[in-house]
């Protein structure tokens, strides 16, 4: 049997897959989505949440272009909270609980929805190949689809296997089968190839829990959304309640640990260190009495309860003493066991900025599969993936986000440069550039290059326009208002007398400089629509140093530009270290800026790498 | 675009030092310097002054302008002669203008290319040059400073990668179990490192004293030699000598490198009870230079002694007009000079500061920025409300100013410390 062709086909329903899938459509191609079971298309398999910080800002900046995983999210947020909001703007970052029935359903609603994307159930056994490019996939009924772009998301089912305690079994996720065959397939390709391993806590039943006995955390009165469509929540707001371990659940840990798989000996993937099991904190930790528990509901009307701070491989006997060994917890049902998941990953530095594999043309490749963790991370590299995907189907230049212009580009470079050495996840401290980088200006600084692209929709792309026109007025309004050293005094902000008249613009760079201070000078620059002040006023808090970081931008876009092709070779390029040479042709670096990044490079192997370079250029031209 | 700036040969003592220039300001810092701006192309030889005035150097002075230099940018190449104090006088001068730096390993032969001014073959060339100096620079950045520099430099790193810790801990999990006040720890660490910088600036700035060289007297009795001792240091008619007492009326002042100290000697007018008021005035300014000089030599007649007002510990006495009296120094033969110009070194040697372990310009630049960056995060701590994201930026700028002494930090290795200190992880 062959299906109707497609041009991109994308393997798995999870994050990654999803807005890898949806991107493509979006551009315009027709795509598939090929998965396992189709029903479980936006599972959220491990903790019941979106968001954070670093993953708040990529939620932000897939929204902005127009990707699925902000929408859905705010379809779903049972408990708004914007972190860090008493800190400054670039580091607040918008989080939620989700309803994982809602999540699915709007997930579900926007794959199906769309005219461009089909979705067919089954496991892929097998990868078509043909001179050298990718063009298709076999299923394990035999079935072709044969695509000019494939993208792999296979997450933890790529050679998974599930521990608790020293019981065994493969699996993708709970009560799922891997995907052997294609990982044999992958195996076969001579990829680098490592293992990782991440793990789940057991869920409990919340009518089993003593709520009255727990400390509640509520959601933020104001909530911020994710995505810049969305201004109010859809569903009702729930508060999570919060525990700790004690002496005696530290204990139980301690005399069962043989019994754990992580420290039984039998994984031998690397975990992360962000997110460790209760083992790992009460060994590592040792002098700590007492580890926090946040107990998140995981939908309004399901009675299941995340555990947040107890992920263990522990056998089942031995994680139902532990759970009752803590406050609230003394009679919980366990729904199910947490468990330890190893799975297989690709170096991702086989990958260009496209996420595409150098070795093998128009395979891409998304989300854990690359050695990465979070929902949030695999979506923005899904939303890459796809993009380039279909880019590459429609004859158009790649899709690429430098290091200067979002958390993406941030994240790409350094899967691709640096490779990984325990599951990666976003943090705001990875983003050099973390002041112009923010949650809240992500719109400002992808939507316009979305809708260049042609993955913007179009009431986004008026919301959008009509959104600058407006900063724009108000900019110039605060810009040419103008107030004496006196005034700006009288009105509450700290400046030198003998200083010069200032812009309002300029006040609200202080850092006593309100809105409200503004109100006060000149209170018919205040006229806009709802956030636009807001929005302002977060522009202008870092103008000062922003200025100062243009030159470094500049440089670092300057080096981004200078593309070194594929075929170039660095090996036998005179004068370059034989060592350098081999890092090079391993990493193989896309660009200039990529290039300098590497190691034990010198500034002299940069400019004998961009003499080459010219002096192809000329030769060809 | 920045103008940049960089010495162009080895560093180090060496017979000639080029200093180059490129980039759109370079006519300007050439007419400041110089004080008119040569035709293109051409030779010439300008005497070059700081900003105060003062004399830095009598150098050539070459000119290429826009589309016709190395770099494609107007150029300016300044032939030093070649002392460590000469060059880093200019290049400290360089500093003060403007839009000029010091120029990024590398960046001249960058700006070159990207104007196309090079081909493969000649970046090949330079490569190797390029490729030495930084090896030369890497290899001085770990052997030049001494086992306490090296445990200062180690100490710098550990506490600002715990500083930053701590802020990004603050900042990246902030809903988690950290810390919440993490300030007081943050400003410990980093008001240790200010007050290491202040001190190496400091030192540094004592240094100077070797930079604008060390004044020696030479001090004696009307007619014992002296001018005609420093024409011989000098290598040249710099006094006028005469058989006629009391002939130097003025101090005449001589710059000249003693075994790679630079020393200033004076010839001042010959101490006695004068009659002639111009000789009296030259006498007292003789005696007040004198007093204020590093060091003296004083020329002693047979019979003589050293004024004993003005000797001090450690000044050279010795015997004068060793043609006649067969002992001593003698201007004339040039007998005993090289002695006493080893004593001179050997007295003068032993008053280099020791301590300072930062002398290179590119580490005192790099040591001042990050003073300023990590004086802007203690500022913003004092300030109200919770800005630790500026405090970070702050703190990161004043590690990427101290990169070329520390050695690369890198996110890595903070979130290494983040998650050896706390326990994260919901």
């Amino acid at each position: 049997m062959k299906h109707s062709d497609f041009e991109v086909v994308v393997v798995g329903g999870g994050h990654a897959g999803v807005d890898a899938a949806h991107a493509a459509a979006r551009m315009g191609v027709r795509t598939v989505l090929v998965t396992l079971d189709a029903s479980k298309i936006g599972v959220m398999s491990c903790n019941p949440a979106i968001g954070g910080l670093g993953k708040g800002h990529l939620v932000r900046e897939i929204d902005a272009l127009d990707g699925v995983m902000g929408r859905a999210a705010d379809r779903a947020g049972i408990q708004f909270r914007l972190l860090n909001r008493r800190k400054g703007p670039a580091v607040q970052g918008p989080r939620t609980q989700a309803d994982r029935t809602l999540y699915k359903r709007a997930i579900q609603d926007e794959v199906l929805g769309h005219p461009n994307l089909s979705v067919v159930d089954g496991e892929v056994a097998d990868l078509l190949v043909e001179g050298g490019r990718v063009c298709g996939i076999r299923l394990g009924d035999s079935s072709e689809i044969r695509a000019r772009a494939v993208v792999l998301t296979t997450g933890t089912f790529l050679g998974g296997v599930i521990h608790i305690g020293h019981e065994r079994r493969t699996g993708g996720r709970w009560g799922e089968r891997p995907s052997n065959a294609l990982a044999e397939r992958l195996r076969g390709l001579g990829l680098p190839m490592g293992r990782l391993k991440t793990g789940t806590p057991p869920r409990l039943d919340r009518r089993s829990i003593d709520w009255s006995r727990l400390e509640m955390q509520q959601a933020d009165a104001e909530p911020t959304l994710f995505s810049f469509l969305h201004d109010r929540p859809f569903a009702p707001q729930v508060a999570c309640g919060i525990t700790h371990t004690n002496e005696a659940t530290h204990d139980l840990i301690r005399s069962n640990l043989d019994r754990s798989a992580l420290y039984g000996g039998q994984i031998e993937g690397v975990g992360p260190r962000y997110c460790p099991s209760v083992e790992d904190k009460v060994v590592r930790f040792a002098e700590k009495s007492s580890h926090q528990i946040f107990l998140e509901p995981e939908g309004l009307d399901v009675n299941t309860v995340y555990p947040n701070g107890i992920s263990t491989s522990l056998p089942e006997e031995v994680q139902a003493d532990l759970v009752h060994s803590i406050v609230g917890l003394e009679a919980a049902t366990i729904l199910q066991p947490g468990y330890a998941i190893e799975y297989d990953y690709v170096d991702p530095r086989s990958l260009n900025a496209q996420l595409e594999l150098s070795a093998l043309p128009g395979l891409f490749l998304a989300g854990q599969i690359n050695g990465t963790t979070g929902y949030e991370e695999a979506a923005a590299q899904g939303l890459v993936a796809g993009l380039n995907a279909a880019a590459l189907c429609l004859g158009r230049d790649p899709v690429t986000f430098s290091r200067s212009d979002a958390y993406i580009g941030v994240l790409i470079d350094d899967l691709t440069t640096r490779g990984v050495t325990e599951p990666y996840r976003m943090f705001t401290s990875r983003a050099e550039f973390r002041l112009s980088l923010r949650a809240d200006n992500a719109d400002q600084r992808l939507t316009g290059k979305g809708v260049a692209i042609g993955c913007v929709g179009e009431e986004r792309r008026l919301r959008f326009e009509e959104k600058v026109e407006q900063l724009d007025i108000y900019r110039s309004k605060l810009m040419e208002a103008r107030f004496r050293p006196t005034e700006i005094v009288a009105a509450g902000v700290d400046v030198s007398m003998k200083g010069p008249a200032r812009s309002a613009w300029d006040i609200l760079s202080f850092p006593d400089g309100t809105l409200d201070v503004v109100r006060r000078l000149a209170p018919d620059t205040m006229d806009a629509p709802a956030g636009i002040m807001e929005q302002l006023a977060n522009d202008a808090t870092y103008a000062r140093y922003l200025d100062r970081q243009q030159k470094d931008i500049e440089m670092l876009r300057r080096d981004e530009l200078q593309e070194i092709p594929g075929s170039f070779s660095f090996e036998g390029l005179p004068g370059l270290s034989n060592e350098l040479a081999r890092k090079l042709d391993a990493t193989r670096p896309k660009n200039l800026a990529q290039a300098a990044r590497i190691e034990g490079m010198t500034p002299a192997a940069l400019n004998l790498i961009l003499a080459k370079l010219r002096q192809n250029a000329r030769r060809s031209a | 675009m920045d103008t940049i700036y960089a010495l162009a040969t080895g560093q180090g003592r060496a017979g000639v030092a080029v200093i180059r220039v490129s980039g759109p300001r370079v006519s300007d810092v050439v007419t400041r310097l110089a004080g008119t701006n040569p035709s293109p192309r051409q030779a010439v030889l300008r005497r070059l002054h700081s900003r105060e005035g003062e004399l830095l150097d009598e150098a050539l002075v070459l000119r290429f302008v826009e589309g016709a230099s190395f770099t494609g940018e107007d150029v300016a190449e300044f032939h030093l002669h070649g002392g460590t104090a000469v060059v880093n006088g200019v290049l400290r001068e360089l500093s003060v203008f403007e839009g000029c730096r010091l120029a990024e390993p590398g960046e001249f032969t960058r700006r070159a290319l990207e104007a196309g001014r090079l081909d493969l073959a000649q970046v090949e060339g330079l490569a190797d040059l390029i490729d030495a100096e930084t090896d030369v620079q890497r290899r001085q950045a770990l052997q030049s400073f001494d086992g306490a520099a090296a445990g200062r430099i180690e100490g710098w790193r550990e506490a600002l990668i715990s500083g930053l810790a701590l802020l990004e801990a603050t900042i990246d999990f902030a809903d988690e179990e950290v810390p919440v006040d993490v300030m007081p720890d943050v400003r410990l660490a980093i008001s240790g490192v200010v007050g290491d910088l202040r001190n190496e600036i400091v030192q540094t700035e004592r240094a100077e004293r070797v930079r604008d060289g060390f004044e020696v007297a030479i001090l004696g009795a009307p007619n014992a030699g002296k001018s005609t001792l420093l024409n011989t240091l000098a290598g040249r008619e710099a006094a006028i000598t005469s058989d006629i007492a009391g002939t130097t009326r003025d101090v005449i002042e001589v710059r000249m490198d003693v075994h790679g100290i630079p020393v200033t000697f004076l010839d001042t007018a010959g101490l006695r009870d004068a009659e002639d008021q111009i000789e009296k005035a030259g006498i007292a300014r003789a005696r007040a230079r004198a007093g204020a000089a590093d060091l003296r030599i004083f020329l002693l007649l047979p019979g003589e002694s050293a004024a004993a007002d003005l000797c001090r510990d450690g000044d050279i006495v010795v015997d004068a007009k060793a043609d006649l009296h067969g002992s001593g120094v003698s201007g004339l033969t040039g007998l005993g000079v090289g002695e006493l110009i080893d004593a001179v070194a050997r007295e003068l040697e032993g008053r280099v500061p020791t301590n300072v372990r930062f002398i290179r310009e590119r580490h005192r630049l790099a040591l001042m920025r990050a003073l300023e960056a990590l004086q802007d995060a203690r500022d913003l701590m004092d300030a109200d409300g919770d800005q630790s994201e500026l405090i970070a930026e702050s703190v990161w700028t004043g590690v990427r100013a101290l990169e070329s002494i520390l050695g690369k930090v890198d996110i890595e290795a903070v979130l290494d410390d983040i998650f050896a200190r706390f326990c994260l992880g919901k």
